[in-house]
């Protein structure tokens, strides 16, 4: 019985900490491009990013079933590379939580790069710093907790996602079969104590989440003076 | 001059919002050269230009290498530039200590062993060495403001540009940075280009001067000759409107507390400066503390009463006040009186007059009465 929880929990985590990290290589460019471009159109970029925020999960899942599935765009391209569908597959269930996480990783960093503003740069400049030198040795120090938050909200948003995965995902247990999802089986199928065990640890997990960070915000600053 | 170009030679032009800028001058290589102009004139763009900060059309060649040429497209990016850079704020970047926000330039500037400034040399010059470990959080204005200073002369620059660094700090802290600012003329042969709307700074620091007014330069030459004249009533505020007196110490009224003066034949005194007999020292003195006196005064407290020759009046339409300039042995001192006392004693140019100045104008802090040291230079 209780094996049957770990697996869920393995995936789950697995999930979110690819997830996590491919976001962190995917959304620092975009959110340093958003905080330093003055195109007219990036505030519509801006609203692409986040509108996870404001859409059903299933919306979302949906569409992301149609571009991925076998009929749609991605499972044309990777089945003219002799590759199945991504669709209720991990790598497909990747894909997913990413888009579905993407302004939990962008909206933190795109704040902090603000808030670093321009003449930090501006002195690395006259300090010979290239502007590649000058990002990673200046803006990328400075808006260290914007990456804390970005890391934190995607890791811990990852994990609770649930429409998206079952849109996509669906139910494959060692495959797809995260935690959200498995609880909802052990509901559907009246198996109150290995819901109870996956819902009480969800709820710790999320306050342990939200303390760290407050407790990591609160040093930052008083590191800072 | 000759078979070289030195120093500066720049033109830039172009719009910023509502604001136009469009200017060409020349900066000698050596000495401090300031920017001078009222808040909000376009001075600081001028020096982000030169910096490569902000781009703007134009031209600029520093020591005969051209760093900018919209006409044929060249543009070098500023950190590409060999210039050290100290804005107004310090701007220390807070999450390094002291020792890596000097090592920052350094570093990227290639260290060089051929006799060039090294860290240590910095560090003892600006007595930053309590200083190395701590955080810049954790430091004053002047503290901040001097390793700010530090930072860029580790960065081997060919010019250094200060954007107001004294801006901002009290008086105390001023006092502390001036000195470093009127040796690092001496102690590096890198030319300084000094933004300021102070011209109290203006006076003490720099050896040349560009005045800039609403995007344009109205005037620009020799520091001393440059605040003589008497048409920039407009960007000079007028209260503090005044020249420069170069005079030589010789010798110490230590009973009196007071030092006497030598300014080309004739003698000032003023309150006590402790420097060795024989220094050279500028003098600021304010057009309204002086005053015109036809006949030698007698009977009187003020001290300093310099001969001169009237040799301009020019009278303030709609006010009560004109001013005269004085020829005092070549150098010229204005006074600013009113246009009934000027009218009344019937100064006209070309008269021998005496200028009086109240010793209250030459009651100055060590950094108001500095020692250029022009003569080591």
């Amino acid at each position: 019985m209780v094996e049957s929880i770990w697996s869920p929990v393995r995936l789950t985590l697995e999930l979110a900490f690819v997830t996590t990290l491919l976001l962190l290589v995917v959304g620092t460019p975009i959110a340093w491009w958003l905080s330093r471009s003055r195109a007219p159109w990036k505030e519509a970029v801006a609203s692409v990013v986040a509108l996870p925020l404001v859409l059903p999960p299933t919306v979302l899942g949906f569409y992301l079933l149609i571009l991925l599935g076998p009929n749609g765009p991605g499972g044309w391209i990777a089945g003219g590379f002799g590759l199945p569908s991504l669709a209720f597959t991990f790598p497909g269930l990747v894909i997913g939580s990413m888009v579905y996480s993407l302004p939990f990783m962008v909206q933190p960093l795109r704040n902090a790069f603000d808030a670093v503003g321009e003449r930090p740069l501006e002195v690395a400049a006259t300090l010979r710093a290239s502007p590649w030198d000058a990002f990673w040795s200046v803006a990328v120090p400075l808006a260290r907790p914007g990456f804390l938050s970005g890391i934190i909200l995607t890791f811990a948003h990852t994990v609770g996602e649930f429409g998206v995965v079952l849109m996509i995902g669906g139910n494959i247990p060692g495959e797809t079969k995260v935690l959200s999802v498995a609880l909802f089986d052990y509901v559907e199928t009246l198996q109150w104590r290995e819901a109870h065990i996956i819902a009480g640890g969800m709820v710790v997990f999320s306050f342990a989440v939200i303390l760290a960070m407050s407790l990591i915000e609160r040093r930052m600053s008083r590191a800072r003076g | 001059m000759s078979e070289r170009v030195g120093g500066i030679v720049a033109s830039f032009a172009g719009r910023l919002g509502a604001f136009t800028i469009d200017v060409a001058f020349e900066i000698p290589r050596r000495g401090i050269t300031a920017l001078f102009g009222p808040s909000g004139c376009g001075k600081t763009t001028i020096l982000r230009c030169i910096a490569g900060l902000q781009r703007l059309e134009g031209r600029l060649q520093v020591d005969g290498e051209v760093w900018q040429d919209s006409a044929r497209g060249i543009f070098l990016p500023p950190h590409k530039r060999p210039i050290g850079y100290v804005f107004q704020e310090a701007s220390l970047f807070p999450h390094l200590s002291v020792r890596e926000n000097l090592l920052y330039g350094a570093r990227r500037s290639g260290t060089r062993s051929d006799g060039g400034r090294g860290f240590d040399d910095v560090v003892e010059l600006l007595r930053l060495d309590a200083l190395l470990e701590r955080s810049p959080g954790t430091l004053s204005g002047g503290q901040r403001s001097r390793v700010a200073i530090g930072r860029a002369l580790l960065s081997r620059p060919r010019l250094l540009l200060m954007d107001e660094p004294l801006t901002g700090l009290d008086l105390r802290a001023k006092e502390e940075i001036l000195p470093y600012l009127a040796m690092l003329h001496r102690e590096f042969s890198i030319p300084i280009v000094y933004v300021s709307h102070e011209i109290a700074e203006v006076a003490q620091l720099a050896d040349h001067m560009l005045v800039v007014s609403d995007g344009k330069l109205v005037a620009s030459g020799p520091t001393a000759a440059t605040l003589e004249r008497l048409d920039l009533g407009s960007v000079v505020d007028r209260f503090e409107a005044g020249v420069v007196l170069t005079c030589r110490v010789v010798e110490q009224l230590s009973a009196f507390r007071a030092t006497r003066l030598d300014h080309r034949g004739q003698n000032l005194v003023v309150p006590e400066i402790q420097v060795p007999i024989g220094t050279e020292i500028r003098l600021r003195v304010r057009a309204r503390e002086v005053s015109i006196a036809t006949r030698r005064p007698e009977g009187i407290s003020i001290r300093n009463a310099l001969e001169g020759t009237v040799s301009e009046i020019v009278e303030e339409p709609d006010t009560a006040y004109a001013e005269v300039l004085v020829d005092v042995g070549g150098a010229k001192l204005r006074a600013r009186l009113t246009r009934l006392a000027v009218h009344d004693l019937g100064l006209k140019p070309g008269q021998s007059v005496f200028a009086l100045i109240k010793s209250v104008t030459l009651d100055g802090t060590p950094a108001q009465a500095l020692a250029t040291g022009v003569s080591g230079n």
